[in-house]
């Protein structure tokens, strides 16, 4: 591993090394250019991940200590996680099941496809799914996303029969076992998937894509990476130019240290990006770095999610393969006769038995809790992912008092539903329900969201410096040679799991920093 | 009425000496009982006298109430509750004073020997308290996070030293017509 001076003012220092952090570093170091990459998890292997769920959870999940508001049940349940997500190196690309979406043509256009919807702070994207398009086809390559470059689907799973025999019933046309960064056989030097069905807790073979194991050590492999693992970065520092030119964190021992930087990029995922903006205020930026549109934190967006859980007659054992083992998109579209903007993708999920007695009714007990239980083997499930809208209210902020291990202010997530949200929400239940009950369903559970997997927005691109954070290749409005490279960045959520989508971003965005550095602009 | 019974003669499985709470599993065949050495449990108990585990272990019944779920599964609640009021002494009042509760609202101020609906009756009248929580909170993971609780409902846990499930069933629901390969592809064969 390159050893990098914590005076050389040279580097692009990156902060998060997940699905934006971890693709940007390797693409700048691709084009040569130097990296340190800052993490403030330590390093797990395909040899320690653990298929067990509450091991796993403590040995990935971000745990350290947020608050949360708002009228979202998650705050009720689980004050002090409103995310689940990860600190560690790959970040949540160990825990994310896969699946890989584009966003569609018109959700890139929300407030002209929609129009202005009261309460909403929608807004165009500044780039078109045609902008977007050839990163895509990069992301799906380097991703080795089933059905795309020739390579085959997944053999979907007992759940997934579920999933396809009521969506037969219910008339739906677009289901299938998904477009999957989970090597359907071997490919890239990593395995195929023996359908372990721990997806969210690492995968042991490493056929599901993260960047642990891609693209980390292929920019190690250049020789232009240096990664800190166990690093937690406190603040943005800026010269008297109002640029960035360096970044101060805790090293793994604990020690303060400052690393001088060229270009810094921001990548720790929608609540600890604009922490850290906010936790950079000066004299210079009272309001924390590139917050002159007051917009940093604000429209925060988790995806309309929710799940339905139905049990049977007969075993289905859902647990048996990926988690994520098939998908419909019917309801992906924008229908507004349906009474809501936007639309929602189902999914077929599954938790062990540990997790399900934890999420599928948080603070439940009594009989119906118990029943639900007692049928775990004849239970299918899926999931929905729907598009969230942004509000200027649902926002990240510092806590007033409550501070971190290292003496840093928490995040406070606030998050309300927008009654758009709400009728979505109702809609993609009776439609879970219904397509389980026309399979001969027993019983069907709705379960209201889990902590946050999909957290976007609070550092949006705008085509104006006034309507959001950042441009349309992730620099922000007000610093040039800061830059927002995670879902962050994201205008409006659209319906689709963001990961492909951070991946293309990153992509795009090292090509225009590269550009940018070689042509002196930053 | 057969939850009734199973509760009375599993009743007279648990007993109590001297700081153990043992007891006897029911089930004398299938996956669950091969995992147990023996068909006697015991839990020595560190910090919660005899019968304030004992309650605690019947209130966790009530709470998630799995009729054929042995006892010996529902004692990893009371261990788990047992080690934090030894760690915590506001743990251990709370735990006291609950069954104290408990008692004090039955008749002859025992709450053991209630039948099982007043039993249940007085457990509801405590929904919210700090005992009731506590009770339920520990639960939700002590009593489905152990082998035990897994083998009994079925969950198979750790896939990956067995080769995960690509040759052990993954694809095995048979009472529903088979996808088609276009939608969902046959699996890779090296």
């Amino acid at each position: 591993m390159k050893n990098i001076n914590l005076n050389d003012s040279n580097t692009v220092v990156i902060i998060g090394s997940g699905a934006g952090g971890g693709t940007l570093a390797n693409e700048l170091c691709q084009q040569g250019v130097n990296v340190v990459l800052l993490e403030a998890g330590s390093k797990q292997s395909t040899k320690t991940f653990v298929n067990d769920e509450w091991k796993s959870f403590s040995q990935l999940a971000w745990l350290d200590n947020r608050s949360t508001s708002g009228g979202w049940r998650v705050s009720k349940d689980f004050p002090n996680l409103p995310a689940w997500i990860c600190k560690t190196v790959g970040g949540s690309t160990t825990h994310w099941a896969g699946a890989s979406l584009r966003i569609q043509a018109h959700e890139f256009k929300a407030l002209s496809t929609y129009g202005s919807v009261k309460g909403a702070n929608l807004l165009d994207w500044p780039i078109t799914l045609d902008d977007l398009a050839p990163y895509y086809d990069l992301a799906e390559n380097k991703m080795g996303v089933t059905r795309t470059n020739g390579i085959p689907g997944l053999p979907g799973n007992s759940n997934f029969k579920v999933m396809y025999a009521g969506a037969e019933k219910m008339g739906y046309k677009q289901c299938h076992t998904g477009r999957m960064a989970i090597n359907s056989k071997p490919r890239d030097g990593r395995a195929g998937c023996q359908q372990l069905g721990f997806c969210f807790q690492g995968c042991k073979m490493g056929a599901k894509w993260s960047t642990l194991y891609t693209e980390i050590p292929a920019a190690m492999a250049t020789g232009n990476l240096e990664l800190r693992a166990g690093c937690h970065v406190m603040k943005i520092q800026h010269n008297d130019k109002g640029l960035a030119d360096g970044v101060l964190y805790i090293d793994e021992d604990g020690k303060q240290q400052l690393q001088k930087a060229r270009v810094v990029c921001v990548a720790g995922n929608s609540i600890e990006t604009p922490r850290l903006l906010l936790n950079s205020a000066t004299e210079m930026f009272p309001n924390g770095l590139a917050n002159s549109s007051d917009q940093v934190g604000r429209n925060y967006m988790r995806h309309t999610t929710g799940s339905v859980y139905a049990t049977f007659d007969k075993p289905v054992r859902m647990w048996r393969g990926t988690t994520m083992a098939g998908i419909i998109q019917d309801e992906a579209k924008h229908d507004p006769s349906r009474g809501f903007v936007g639309g929602y993708e189902l999914e077929t999920v599954s938790l062990g038995l540990p997790f399900m007695a934890a999420f599928i009714d948080p603070g439940a007990w009594g009989k119906k809790f118990a029943n639900a239980l007692d049928n775990y083997e004849n239970m299918a499930g899926l999931w929905i992912v729907g598009e969230d809208l942004p509000q200027e209210s649902n926002r990240i902020t510092l806590h007033p008092s409550d501070k971190d291990q290292h003496g840093l202010p928490v995040p406070n997530v606030h998050f309300d539903d927008h009654p758009n949200d709400k009728i979505m929400r109702e809609h993609a239940f009776e439609q879970g329900t219904k397509l389980y009950k026309s399979v001969g369903a027993k019983e069907t559970y709705r379960v209201p969201p889990y902590p946050s997997t999909h957290n976007l927005g609070t550092c949006r691109m705008s085509l104006h410096a006034k309507d959001g954070v950042c441009n349309k290749h992730g620099q922000t409005h007000d610093i040039k040679n800061l830059f927002i490279s995670d879902g962050s960045q994201f205008t409006t959520s659209a319906a689709e799991n963001p990961t492909l989508t951070i991946v293309a971003l990153a992509i795009r965005q090292a090509q225009f920093i590269a550009n940018q550095l070689s042509t002196n602009k930053i | 009425m057969i939850n009734k019974l199973e509760q009375e003669s599993k009743r007279k499985f648990i007993k109590l000496s001297g700081g153990m709470l043992t007891g006897t599993l029911i089930a004398t065949s299938g996956l669950f009982s091969c995992m147990a050495p023996t068909r006697r449990w015991s839990l020595p108990l560190t910090s919660l006298p005899d019968n304030v585990a004992e309650s605690i272990l019947m209130t966790t019944r009530h709470i998630f109430p799995h009729a054929k779920l042995e006892d010996a599964v529902y004692a990893l609640v009371v261990k788990d509750l047992d080690n934090s009021a030894a760690k915590d002494p506001a743990v251990k009042k709370v735990l006291i004073d609950g069954v104290a509760m408990l008692n004090k609202k039955s008749k002859n101020n025992n709450w053991l020997l209630e039948n099982h609906q007043d039993q249940y009756t007085i457990v509801l009248s405590m929904v919210g308290s700090d005992f009731f929580e506590k009770i339920r909170g520990t639960s939700i993971v002590s009593l489905y996070n152990n082998d035990m609780a897994w083998a009994h409902f079925g969950y198979e846990g750790s896939s990956f030293e067995k080769g995960g499930y690509i040759n052990r069933g993954f694809q095995d629901l048979n009472w529903l017509p088979e996808p088609p390969h276009s939608i969902s592809p046959q699996k890779y064969k090296i």
